[in-house]
């Protein structure tokens, strides 16, 4: 067994408001600069929808992940032969217009245009050339249902559904819309690690970040096109590509990243969870009804003795193993399972976590009148806006049976908590519920507790980075400590 | 591929200092933003270099309590792009003057040597003014010197007071909540010069007129973190995932702690995603909804189940037992006054009869006149302003009746008016004879009214329902299927799930709610249809209930001190606040334009109802209803010179010697005849705000009537025929104003057409104080940084402007003068009581009683060369007490005691406080405030244990010691005490709810019974048919005129504009953030469409599009989405002029305007009422709201797009 410490999030989708605070607090601090001003580490999306860059789930246009070739395991787009040869020419690399062309205004006009005859404004300008451009893109274009037409219906998510079942999902009576915030995953199997050609990305043993070493990136952006979530971006200005890095400056002090910190709907959990690397490439190759429950099995018991006792040997400090016995994230991806990741079938094995949404219940038109009524208080799973189908399609790689699951375990929290503080609803109706998606009384209520009421420490919780010991390994700590700074090392 | 392997050692990994370096930084300041936004939200701001680099939300709120999830982090997209501005290309960075202005008093001024000469040179000559006003908005702008500025500034300044007078300087700033001492800034000096406050609330119609007609509070609300205590939460007109971002996560966790959730919307919004039930109800019909769900709650849950705790509740709490007299008609009967107490024998003789009223007592079926009514608030006798159920006489226990249905003498057939299907019901109600001393009247109860009205069978006779499915019969499920589009099944699954919560939890029913309902002209009807349900159910005053508005107004939590100093009452100054609503609707001769409301505002056809709206605020500012500056077609400093010439020795003399000159015609009210220039407007400051844009409702009228400059404007002014008080001058006049002030850090809308732009500090670089409604923690802005480049703080802006003004003073102002000035009948004061009737003392139907019959006047003594010391200073007037909202304590010795030990100026001889420095602004506020400083909210709570009886300690004694300071803040929000100028109690362990303080402690409501008032009984209610809680349609857009002149061939729609707030802007900030342009779509405002009506009109996605009606035009790009349904369109507020708007191509070519191009003022005239219990005037508090959703425009295509 080898054990490896990976830090994962979850993102409660039920609570996410749109509100896209995390990306302007990771925009603020990391991508604020020339030849950045197009990348957003962290986006948050609409679906349905298509997505930054447009249609970026779609792998047929991409060519982004894994597959199985055979039995074997392979970059989708730059397997052995693949890659070398796209080095030069790569068509499956988003352009500029996937993305959006960086734009600002020409806001001094307004302060110093001469008297004229009529009011003067201030027009966009392309932040690439410099000049008026006619703004057609953006990094959140199809925001709160933009554009229907092209957009949303053209989510490669609705592919399997029928076309009535896509249609009525855009009438009243199912219309529905939710938001999917997005940074890098910080995969156990990143693609974009096996696409580099000169071995500059690599995950940190300490913490599984992914990193793109930005002193040996020699632009090749193969880990652009490898990286399904496209969340690797290429640095116009720099030459080098970047992504989000977990904010590893403030985790190493024990701060969450910006995104997290900044995330006002409280929807965000963090923790470190204990894996067992030996077992990534069986996992990642497994037939793709299996990818959800495997990629549970991966993480191991922070409890177990046993676990503990691999996880010292193989050089985990104490510190981590008791962070991974307080981590949210495991209660929500392994005790609870009623997080998943985006896209398993991309087999990257994402270290982040979603809880798909509960969302309003159907409604019908009766004689051109509009009828929102349910069988019983909230209504039943199948009165759900939402087609389970479409869920399934993003986190279950089809499993419609886990997302059903899913949303009748958060059900039944709620019906507790009726029953507990209202009383109109009964106690055998509340245990039968529970019962039938596995759930006591206790494991509900620690449910509760961390979808509402968990403060920040509960929320994050972030193993010691020990920087003292890494910066020993270099030179002695106390003469850094002197000279941290002068750059003078 | 042997698989990825994970690097550890740090020598293949020192490029990782390259992101660490970039982490770091040198200094975190704790602050916000001050201004618009409601979030209060407490923010780190980073400094790296000595600049502002990044902010994050800070994460240290005191916990309340740990069953209730904790409060960070507070701050949305927003806020945290604010940096963006610091040192953007928008920033002003120096004061800028427009150069056809700027040349041309530089001429005069070096032509007279004098610039008060200068400025009068260029005023009284029509071209020279007209040649600058025609250059507004048009560029030009040249950099000059502080001290040249101010001194233009100070020029207009004392030349208008001198030539006008005081009351013709206006200034306008909003919600001071955010920033109050940089609001108080302008206010102190715009006040301490006899200038005027425009409002703010009531004019971004963010006033729920509701609130004070039913509570008498102007707008009292739960912290967010109560919303986790309610169990049903119903949210209309709210899209609070948008618009209350810091706040929404309460809502999604009270889903999962087991409350239901239920969201109104036509369009499927953001909050829509958090409902358990989406009720798209079509827009502006809500309160259709919600009348029939007082039908079924009144039937089901009063009627027939009797559920106890409900009907004790609104026995105890709410106006349900009073007794009302009904008036004979022609076909029968109808509902008039509340019956007096002093109509009957026994009560005849007591103070304030006309102001005390009846219940029946249950037990023994005598009359009682029950505690706690305006009459018992402004008598002498102490400890009766109670809701204990005692007669206010005996104080014998009774308790209330609350209907006559098994002790009725009779049943009286009434008249019930229902406006949707235009029908009137005859409806059997139950009376009882009263023997009074005008003989033997019938009266019912209120309650039994209710009933009546909302088509309750109690086996009554008349026209009353046959059944929820009677869809003939007013306020049944079926019959508001007509209005809403909603099936009479949901209102019956809604109403049965909001009693049974309401029921078992005893009140924890909630609505949040906002301008989605505010705006629209009926909006006072439809939010007391919601308020109805929630008293019905015991739920107002509950922790987990009530009516949760939250549009603008946000809670300026310490506005006893603060009030204090923003209006210079320190300085026995007596302020000039202005209704702004009624200002617009007048000065920018919107009213010309305007036809009678009864074309378009369904109301029973009476003299009142067919009075032109401007006739009837003529009318309701000589009696006191409103106010109105400025005041007289003669400067009033001169006119008390003049009563002194004439003999009037006295400030008494004085004033009756106004009132004869108004009495015998001899002077005249300037809203008389506003397009008079005498009585123009003529500098105006704004700050804080973006007036010219965002909320310049009617803005093309604006443009043509204030500044003088183009506009795209179409309407006919047509008042002429309809007006009869108001002088109708054939010609309107355009460019009424001399001077526009903007105080800005960007170049926003009105910045680009003032004539003056003064840089200001941005938030991260001044001290000032935050707080609001949505949470009970009151926190700093601090200077991250000093303010950048040339900028300088409001406080010294304001400072600076006034010493300027006064050295100025002391050549052409000098010595002491005397202002009159009017002041309308105010709540919270014996004013209250004042108009029984409305007489109209002008008519000769009674004597001109200054606060009685009409408004009163107050003699202020100006030395306008001391205005500046008197800014800096803190005047001995606040020995005389401070309080808010009609509590008040005693601070002498606290004043003493900053005088002693504190830094004081000296003036004249004499050491005052200092309030030099803006950090001294804010000690004082923390230090007089009842919220901040523990000895005064306990003395406050001792003046109302005094008043009412009630025993409050619990609420005061354990906080005696405890008092905050400007640094304590710096180091951690704090929470705030409970004082009676509020209407919530909290404690350790509980949130704040609005009303609770009434409710737990029998605190009266500030209203005429002292109860929660379901019927109102004022003259104009009667009149507009308001009285009782209705229905009335929404206005035609044919009647509402707003296309009677644009049309186009090309293919068009027709569309209902909505306004909702914007996810990408607040208010009239934020919205040219690169930042958030670049989160949505580039451009300010796009018009969102249904995918139908872009298919009719031939519209594609992103298409430009010109959007445009008589009032103005609109161009932008488009936004097609499966969310909006068919028939309106969406601009969400506000839009800039500034940003990518190009050429009309339908009007006039010239560049079009904003969403407020498409805006036209109309004002709804019941909301005029005063001097009567709850209706009367207070600032923000009362008036007529500017309505906007009520707007319909044409969408098109744009064929050519030009810049």
């Amino acid at each position: 067994m080898n054990v490896r410490a990976q830090i994962a999030m979850v993102f409660h989708l039920d609570k996410c408001i749109g509100c896209h605070t995390c990306s302007v607090a990771c925009k603020n601090i990391w991508t604020d600069r020339k030849g950045a001003e197009y990348m957003w580490w962290n986006n948050v999306e609409t679906k349905p929808g298509t997505g930054y860059p447009t249609q970026w789930e779609d792998q047929e246009i991409y060519q982004g992940g894994w597959q199985k070739h055979g039995h074997r395991l392979e970059l989708k787009a730059s397997g052995h032969w693949k890659g070398m040869t796209r080095l030069y020419h790569n068509p499956y690399m988003p352009n500029i217009n996937d993305y959006y062309e960086p734009f600002s205004y020409d806001y001094q006009q307004l302060i110093n245009a001469p008297a004229d005859d009529d009011q003067p404004t201030a027009r966009p300008i392309s932040l690439v050339t410099g000049k008026p451009m006619d703004i057609k893109g953006g990094p959140n274009w199809d925001d709160d249902l933009s554009g229907t037409p092209d957009y949303a219906r053209s989510d490669v998510n609705l592919r399997d559904l029928s076309a009535e079942m896509q249609e009525a999902m855009f009438q009243l009576e199912r219309m529905v819309m939710f938001y999917l915030p997005r940074i890098c995953n910080h995969c156990l199997n990143p693609a974009c690690v096996a696409a580099c050609p000169s071995g500059a990305i690599y995950k940190r043993a300490e913490d599984g970040v992914v990193l793109v070493n930005q002193d040996k990136c020699r632009g090749w952006r193969l880990c652009i096109s490898a990286c399904p979530y496209k969340k690797v971006y290429y640095n116009w200005k720099s030459g080098k590509s970047e992504k989000c890095i977990l904010c590893y400056p403030r985790l190493e002090t024990g701060q969450v990243p910006a995104c997290m910190h900044s995330c006002v709907g409280r929807i965000r959990y963090l923790g470190v969870l204990l894996y067992d690397a030996d077992k990534i490439e069986t996992i990642a190759s497994v037939p793709e009804e299996q990818l959800l429950s495997k990629h549970r099995d991966i993480y191991l018991d922070p409890f177990n003795k046993q676990v503990v006792q691999y996880a010292k040997d193989c050089g985990i400090p104490d510190s981590t193993i008791v962070a991974a016995q307080k981590s949210p994230v495991y209660k929500f991806v392994k005790e609870w399972q009623i997080a998943l990741p985006l896209h398993p079938e991309f087999r990257t094995l994402p270290s982040l976590f979603y809880v798909p949404p509960l969302l309003p219940i159907m409604s019908q038109v009766r004689d051109q009148q509009v009828l929102v009524s349910s069988k019983n208080f909230w209504g039943n799973i199948d009165e759900i806006r939402i087609p389970i189908a479409y869920l399934a399609q993003l986190f279950a790689a089809g499993n419609e049976h886990e997302i059903e699951c899913i949303l009748k375990k958060q059900l039944a929290v709620r019906y507790l908590r009726r029953f507990e503080t209202v009383g109109d609803v009964s106690k055998e109706w509340v245990e039968s519920l529970l019962s039938e998606v596995h759930l006591n009384f206790e494991i509900a209520h620690s449910m509760y507790h961390l979808t509402s009421l968990a403060p920040f420490h509960e929320r994050f919780v972030i193993p010691p980075a020990h920087r003292e010991e890494s910066i020993e390994m270099l030179r002695e700590t106390s003469l850094h400590k002197g000279e941290t700074g002068f750059n003078t090392f | 591929m042997s698989w990825i392997k994970d690097l550890f050692d740090p020598k293949l990994r020192t490029w990782e200092s390259f992101y660490r370096n970039r982490w770091q930084y040198d200094k975190v300041v704790r602050s916000t933003h001050g201004v618009n936004c409601t979030g209060g939200c407490s923010w780190n701001i980073f400094v790296k270099d000595g600049i502002v680099v990044w902010e994050a939300q800070a994460l240290d709120y005191p916990e309340i309590c740990s069953s209730i999830p904790p409060y960070e982090p507070r701050g949305c997209q927003r806020g945290i792009s604010a940096s963006w501005y610091q040192y953007s290309p928008i920033r002003i960075k120096y004061p800028l003057v427009r150069g056809a202005l700027l040349d041309l008093f530089r001429k005069e001024k070096r032509r007279t040597g004098d610039v008060v000469e200068a400025w009068r040179n260029i005023q009284e000559d029509p071209q020279k003014r007209r040649m600058y006003q025609l250059a507004r908005g048009k560029g030009g702008f040249r950099r000059v010197s502080w001290d040249e500025v101010l001194e233009i500034i100070a020029a207009a300044n004392v030349y208008t007071v001198k030539t006008y007078g005081p009351d013709r300087l206006a200034g306008f700033s909003p919600i001071p909540a955010m920033s109050m001492i940089s609001y108080a800034a302008g206010s102190r000096f715009l006040q301490l010069m006899g200038g005027v406050n425009l409002s703010f609330y009531d004019w971004y119609c963010d006033l729920p007129p509701s609130f004070p007609e039913m509570w008498g509070e102007q707008t009292d609300v739960a912290e967010s973190a109560d919303w986790y205590h309610a169990k049903f939460i119903a949210v209309m007109g709210s899209n609070i995932a948008m618009t209350r971002t810091p706040d929404a996560h309460f809502f999604a966790e009270a889903r999962h702690n087991g409350t239901k959730t239920v969201v109104f919307s036509p369009d499927f919004s953001m909050i829509s995603k958090f409902a358990d039930n989406w009720i798209p109800i079509h827009a502006g019909q809500d309160g259709a909804f919600w009348l029939a769900v007082n039908h079924v709650i009144l039937t089901r849950a009063h009627h027939q189940q009797k559920i106890e705790y409900f009907l004790d509740y609104v026995a105890r709490f709410t106006d349900a037992p009073y007794l009302v007299q009904l008036e004979k008609t022609e076909k029968g009967y109808k509902p008039g006054h509340l019956l007096r107490a002093n109509v009957v024998e026994k009560y005849q003789h007591i103070e304030n009869g006309d102001w005390k009223f009846l219940n029946i007592d249950a037990q023994t079926g005598q009359l009682v006149c029950p505690s706690g009514s305006v009459g018992h608030r402004w008598d002498k006798q102490e400890a009766n302003w109670t809701t204990r159920l005692v007669d206010s006489e005996t104080q014998q226990s009774y308790y209330p009746l609350l209907t006559l249905l098994e002790h009725r003498d009779d049943i009286l057939i009434t008249e019930f008016d229902e406006y949707g299907l235009d029908k009137k019901y005859f409806r059997g109600v139950p009376v009882k004879y009263l023997d009074t001393v005008n003989g033997k009247v019938p009266v019912t109860t209120v309650y039994d009214l209710i009933m009546a009205q909302f088509g309750v069978n109690r086996n009554l006779p008349g026209d009353y329902p046959t059944g929820y499915d009677d869809k003939d019969s007013g306020y049944t499920p079926a019959w508001q299927e007509i209005f809403t589009g909603v099936d009479r099944a949901t209102v019956l699954q809604f109403a049965d799930e909001w009693i049974r919560t309401a029921q078992a939890t005893q009140g924890r029913c909630m609505v949040i709610v906002g301008a989605g309902i505010n705006h629209w002209y009926h909006g006072n009807l439809i939010y007391r249809a919601a308020q109805i349900a929630l008293v019905l159910t015991g739920c107002v005053g509950r922790n987990g209930g009530g009516m949760n508005h939250y549009v603008g107004q946000e809670k300026l939590a310490p506005m006893d001190s603060w009030s204090l100093i923003m209006s210079a009452r320190d300085w026995r100054n007596v302020p000039r606040l202005q209704q702004t609503p009624i200002w617009h609707y007048i000065h920018s001769d919107q009213w010309r334009y305007d036809t009678l409301s009864a074309q378009y505002n369904t109301a029973p056809i009476n003299e009142f109802t067919t009075t032109h709206t401007a006739d009837l605020i003529a009318r309701a500012v000589r009696w006191g209803w409103m106010p109105f500056y400025p005041q007289f077609n003669k400067n009033t400093l001169q006119l008390a010179k003049e009563a002194q010439k004439n003999g009037a020795n006295s400030n008494e003399e004085i004033i009756s010697y106004v009132v004869q000159l108004l009495k015998d015609r001899k002077i005249q009210y300037c809203v008389n005849d506003p397009d008079n220039p005498v009585n123009f407007p003529r500098v105006w400051y704004i700050w804080r705000g973006n007036a010219l844009m965002s909320s310049a409702k009617g803005h093309e009228f604006f443009l043509k009537h204030y500044l003088g400059t183009h506009h795209n404007a179409l309407d006919d002014d047509i008042a002429g025929a309809l007006v009869k008080e108001i002088v109708w001058r054939e010609n309107a006049p355009e460019g009424k104003l001399d001077l526009v002030v903007d105080i800005n850090f960007r170049m926003d809308t009105s910045a680009l057409y003032a004539d003056i732009v003064l840089p200001t500090a941005t938030w991260y670089e001044k001290n000032d104080l935050n707080s609001t409604d949505l949470h009970t923690f009151i926190h700093p802005l601090t200077a991250a940084v000093p303010p950048s480049w040339e900028s300088k703080s409001d406080w010294e802006i304001f400072k600076n402007i006034a010493r300027i003004t006064s050295e100025l003073s002391r050549k052409h102002l000098p010595g002491t003068y005397k202002d009159i000035v009017n002041v309308p009948i105010q709540h919270d004061t014996p004013g209250e009581i004042a108009q029984k009737q409305i007489r109209d003392w002008y008519a000769g139907e009674c004597d001109a009683i200054p606060g009685k019959t009409m408004h009163n006047m107050v003699i202020v003594e100006r030395d306008y060369s001391k205005i500046y010391e008197k800014f800096v200073t803190l005047g001995e007037a606040t020995k005389n007490g401070i309080g808010a909202h009609g509590n008040s304590f005693e601070v002498a010795d606290l004043y003493e005691e900053m005088r002693q030990k504190g830094h004081v100026v000296m003036v004249d001889g004499q050491s005052y406080p200092s309030l030099e420095a803006d950090t001294e602004v804010a000690n004082t506020i923390l230090h007089l405030s009842s919220l901040t400083n523990g000895e005064l909210a306990a003395r406050a709570y001792r003046n109302a244990e005094k008043r009412t009886g009630a025993d409050l300690k619990d609420l005061y004694l354990s906080n005696t010691g405890f008092k905050v300071r400007f640094d304590d803040l710096k180091s951690q929000p704090r929470r705030y005490l409970n004082s009676p100028i509020w209407s919530g109690i909290m404690d350790k362990e509980r949130t704040y709810a609005g009303f609770t303080y009434n409710v737990d402690k029998n605190i009266p409501w500030r209203t005429l019974t002292g109860r929660q008032q379901m019927y109102l009984d004022h003259e104009m209610y009667l009149k507009f048919g308001e009285h009782l809680p209705v229905y009335k349609p929404l206005p035609v857009p044919v009647n509402l005129g707003d296309l009677k002149k644009s049309g186009t061939d090309e293919p068009s729609v027709v569309l209902n504009l909505l306004t909702p707030h914007t996810k990408w802007g607040i208010h009239s900030t934020y919205t040219d953030n690169h930042r958030m342009l670049t989160l949505s779509r580039g451009i300010i405002g796009p018009c969102w469409i249904s995918e139908q009506d872009a298919q009719a009109a031939g519209i594609q996605d992103n298409d430009w599009v010109e959007v445009f009606n008589d009032h103005g035009t609109y161009c932008t790009r488009v936004i097609v989405s499966a969310r909006i349904p068919k028939g309106m369109c969406f601009i969400y507020h506000a839009t800039e002029r500034t940003i990518s708007v190009p050429l009309s191509d339908t009007r006039s070519g010239r560049r079009a305007g904003g969403h407020n191009s498409l805006t036209r003022v109309r004002l709804k005239p019941n909301l005029l009422a005063g001097g009567y219990g709850q209706f009367t005037y207070h600032f923000n508090y009362w008036g007529p709201v500017g309505v906007n959703r009520d707007t319909y425009v044409i969408v098109k295509k744009m064929k050519k797009l030009m810049f």
